[in-house]
């Protein structure tokens, strides 16, 4: 039986319950989003940003908290999805045994797994939305093309929730996402082009900073948030777009691979 | 006959091990069957593939008329599943798992919420229903797997070890409660090593060791078949009385410092016994499926 054709619209089952968790516990869940912008902002953006006089071309016309506001934006989407179908998928899977009481219903574990990374790309796309609006009423981001940004919210949420998944059926036990973390996630966060502009940095190192899913979501969310459009947006929406589905089929496969034997 | 279950060579081989050794066996309509067997006998495993969870290495499995390998969907949706390891939502309270569970059939909300309110009143757990699951002792929780395995109004319903841990009022409440599911004509498959269990609850039963089934049959037939149906137990024998013991024409078996002898007739052998060995301390009682399971399977731990 192929992957695919065990995915059924019975995973928005899952999602639902994921949700209904999430809006179990609504007020712990929607603070963070909220604060860690402004915290950065005021750190970084207001704070940090006086001390540079002018940010390199093609940014020379933008203050370092507007080229900042974006990267936030990228980031809380990374980590949105990756979080969730990291440690919260695999504690549902081992700890809770949500996943074995799942798949005794008509659900397949490839609805299970479809499900929960739709749930995490939710859950990007409601911190980095969240996220979007603060940097917004900082008056940093350009209207109304940013409100391209909310779908790329999305978008990114899959790419990163597949990539977690991937993740989640690989390692032994919790305390191994240390890794995906140390040497994946924090790396993009700091050279994804969040908090300085890629053209600085030498040559060599900007190509590997492009082989990078969150160069490309920085690349959009920034183009689309400041209201610049051009050809590299379509090329990051491309190589986002074929990431969430090579990441989205193997992380289904390698899952059903560790979970059905 | 409508079989519920239908398994012919039934086996299912993991990388270095024979877990289902070809089993063969079929379950009726109504039925309540159960599986015996120690720890590590392949019972848990042969429910693994009945729930369509974990494929057939090889053999034939057909539940409620449909090839475990094709329509697993289509089964899943006629089954009730109460695993050996509680798995309800730690999220959510008990009305909530049973709801959150109904969508997973495609259960619209209306009458799922009728469904849990009458399977809380059915396993009396009404006053529970808004208690969330890690304040539930362990024959709530248990009470509440059992209600949630019913929602979808199961065609069978599969029972994993139903009372393992429970006290004796928590597994009474159980075992009237499945009598009273049989009576409405759900078909009931049942894993336990509890031998006083089966013999409550199941019309038929198979006993399992290493992957395969010893014996199958009525548990009245089974006792009175492979041991009799008394028992006289022997306690600390001397060297001259275990000699005597092991020489009649009655089963002998020896376990720590007591001597068992199977027969039918316990009440003239303990007779014997006592003209032969005045000071022997002799017990009788019934013969129970315990005795087979212990004579078929051995007195050896398993793990």
């Amino acid at each position: 039986m192929s992957v695919l054709s065990n995915i059924s619209r019975r995973s928005w089952a899952v999602w639902q319950r994921n949700k209904d968790v999430f809006f179990f516990t609504w007020k712990t869940n929607f603070l963070p989003p909220f604060l860690e912008p402004i915290l950065y902002l005021l750190a970084m953006g207001f704070g940090f940003g006086m001390l540079i006089q002018e940010l390199p071309p093609p940014w020379d016309q933008y203050t370092y908290a507007e080229f900042l506001g974006p990267g936030l934006i990228a980031i809380s989407a990374m980590y949105g999805a990756f979080f969730e179908c990291t440690y919260g998928s695999f504690v549902r899977m081992h700890y809770q045994k949500t996943f074995d009481a799942i798949v005794a219903t008509p659900l397949t574990i490839e609805d299970v797994i479809a499900g929960e990374i739709l749930w995490g790309a939710t859950k990007s796309f409601i911190n980095a939305s969240i996220v979007a609006l603060v940097v917004a009423a900082f008056g940093l981001l350009s209207f109304p093309s940013f409100l391209l940004v909310i779908p790329i919210t999305f978008l990114a949420g899959l790419a990163f929730g597949a990539l977690a998944m991937i993740f989640t059926a690989l390692v032994p036990n919790i305390d191994s996402f240390n890794y995906p973390f140390f040497l994946l996630i924090t790396p993009m966060f700091l050279f994804s082009g969040t908090f300085f502009p890629l053209e600085i940095l030498p040559e060599g190192v900007q190509a590997v900073a492009l082989a990078l899913p969150l160069t490309h979501t920085t690349i959009v969310m920034r183009d689309f948030g400041l209201g610049l459009f051009g050809w590299m947006d379509l090329l990051s929406l491309l190589y986002l777009t074929v990431l969430t589905l090579v990441a989205f089929y193997a992380a289904v496969w390698m899952m059903r691979r560790r979970l059905v034997s | 006959m409508d079989w519920v279950i239908e398994a012919e060579a039934l086996t299912k081989k993991f990388e270095d091990l024979v877990a289902v050794d070809g089993i063969s066996f079929r379950i009726a309509q109504g039925e309540c069957f159960g599986f015996l067997g120690p720890n590590g006998a392949g019972k848990t495993t042969a429910i693994r593939m009945i729930q369509c969870v974990s494929p057939v290495t090889s053999g034939k499995l057909t539940v409620l008329g449909m090839d475990v390998g094709g329509r697993q969907r289509e089964i899943k949706a006629l089954l009730g599943v109460c695993p050996q390891e509680d798995n309800l939502d730690p999220d959510f309270t008990a009305w909530k798992n049973l709801l959150v569970y109904a969508r997973y059939f495609g259960i619209r909300r209306e009458e799922a919420e009728k469904r849990a309110k009458d399977l809380l009143e059915f396993m009396q757990l009404t006053e529970k229903k808004d208690v969330e699951i890690p304040k539930l002792s362990g024959g709530m929780k248990r009470r509440l797997v059992i209600a949630r395995a019913l929602m979808n109004d199961p065609k069978l319903l599969i029972l994993d070890e139903p009372t393992t841990g429970l006290d004796p009022q928590a597994r009474h409440l159980i075992w009237d409660k499945v009598r009273e599911l049989r009576k409405r004509g759900v078909t009931v498959l049942i894993t336990t090593h509890y031998m006083d269990e089966a013999q409550q609850l199941c019309e038929r039963l198979v006993i399992m060791e290493k992957g395969r089934i010893l014996v199958e049959g009525v548990p009245a037939d089974l006792i009175s078949r492979s041991v009799g149906s008394g028992v006289v137990e022997v306690l600390s024998p001397t060297d001259g009385m275990d000699a005597w013991l092991r020489k009649g024409e009655w089963i002998y078996e020896k376990a720590g410092d007591r001597a068992y002898l199977y027969t039918d007739d316990n009440r003239s052998l303990r007779e014997r016994i006592l003209r032969e060995f005045p000071a022997a301390n002799v017990i009788i009682r019934d013969a129970t499926l315990e005795d087979v399971f212990l004579k078929l399977t051995g007195r050896g731990l398993r793990d």
